[in-house]
């Protein structure tokens, strides 16, 4: 079923704007002043590890550990990664054989 | 800190963005496809890549349109998906801080792998880095587009089975957190960030629990802000 084209772009509008509202929301909430306030500058030191942390959680979010293969594709994949990163410091390695051996994995389980 | 030329900024930021660049043709291609298979060419992904660009949004959105969704609950899930772009602006207030016209581009084109490039970046002067950061926000949106645009037109076409490509993405934040853990003595954020990201999935579940995340882990940072300040800290 397809809904009518201006239908679908009344949707895709509505998804765009308020992706771009949450964009640039906090930039013209706390960046108006001169000086940053102390607790968002406080927040913006530490905030990137946390959220990096939460994004690695969030890209895994969908991975099922209670019905077979139980994660073990990725927890191979992840250990390889970091392992790998550990080691050569490297992102595009680190990146690449992480993919690969993921790929594999999955094609093996 | 010597002044860089734009060559060696755009390879700099051609160099960091490699993995994005794979990450994005992919997924961007994994859109286009799908979005083809329901009935929207590449104009379509031309449009939404380049207004919309949002890797996770745009895969609900082939949901959404194709599923004819109500305005009420296309605004809500998109609210849910994206809340967690409030968090970068936040983080990123002091570096983007006066970089002009620039600025209201790289706002808007705040993705989850520009922000972690950006942020993750070591320069002390912000100012003189910031057409850096344009130009990694520029390759990124770029990538992207081609991406999507890409697995539009030659959809059907492609046979060849992809199935855990998107894993890149994974390893790629994989990679930042390493490499921030590394560089960072204080890994109490870092944990924080993790383990109740965690929790909140245990207990919210995968499509609900970025809110509640980002929500405790905003309430925890500030908790333990005191461990650190020194008595003449504004506010």
């Amino acid at each position: 079923m397809m809904i009518s084209d201006t239908r679908a772009i009344i949707l895709l509008a509505v998804m765009v704007l308020i992706t771009a509202t949450l964009r640039i929301a906090p930039f013209i909430i706390f960046g108006s002043g001169k000086k940053t306030p102390g607790y968002i500058v406080y927040l913006g030191r530490v905030l990137p590890y946390a959220i990096i942390g939460m994004l690695v959680v969030y890209s895994l979010k969908n991975v099922s550990i209670l019905s077979s293969p139980f994660g073990i594709p990725e927890a191979i994949a992840c250990a390889i990664v970091v392992l790998l990163h550990i080691w050569k410091r490297s992102t595009l390695i680190s990146v690449f054989f992480g993919v690969a051996s993921y790929m594999l994995l999955l094609r093996l389980f | 800190m010597t002044k860089q030329t734009f060559k060696s900024e755009l390879r700099e930021a051609f160099i960091s963005t490699l993995p994005v660049l794979s990450g994005y043709i992919f997924l961007g291609m994994g859109f286009g496809i799908l979005l083809r298979l329901k009935g929207y060419n590449f104009i379509w992904a031309f449009f939404i890549s380049l207004t919309m660009y949002s890797g996770s949004m745009q895969y609900v959105a082939v949901d959404l349109i194709s599923g004819g969704a109500t305005v009420i609950t296309t605004a809500l899930t998109t609210l849910m998906v994206q809340a967690r772009h409030l968090f970068y602006g936040v983080s990123l207030i002091d570096k983007y801080r006066g970089a002009g016209i620039k600025k209201a581009y790289m706002m808007f084109a705040l993705t989850d792998e520009t922000y972690a490039l950006t942020s993750g970046d070591k320069a002390d002067n912000h100012k003189a880095r910031q057409r850096y950061y344009f130009i990694v926000t520029l390759l990124d949106h770029i990538y992207w587009i081609s991406g999507c645009v890409l697995g539009a037109l030659v959809g059907s076409v492609i046979s060849f089975d992809v199935t855990g490509i998107d894993f890149v993405l994974t390893a790629l934040f994989i990679t930042i957190f390493v490499e921030q853990w590394m560089s960072s003595s204080d890994h109490i954020p870092a944990i924080i960030g993790v383990c109740l990201s965690v929790a909140c999935l245990v207990i919210f579940g995968s499509e609900s629990f970025l809110i509640p995340a980002m929500l405790t882990i905003t309430v925890a940072l500030m908790l333990i802000r005191k461990r650190e300040e020194t008595p003449n800290d504004d506010i």
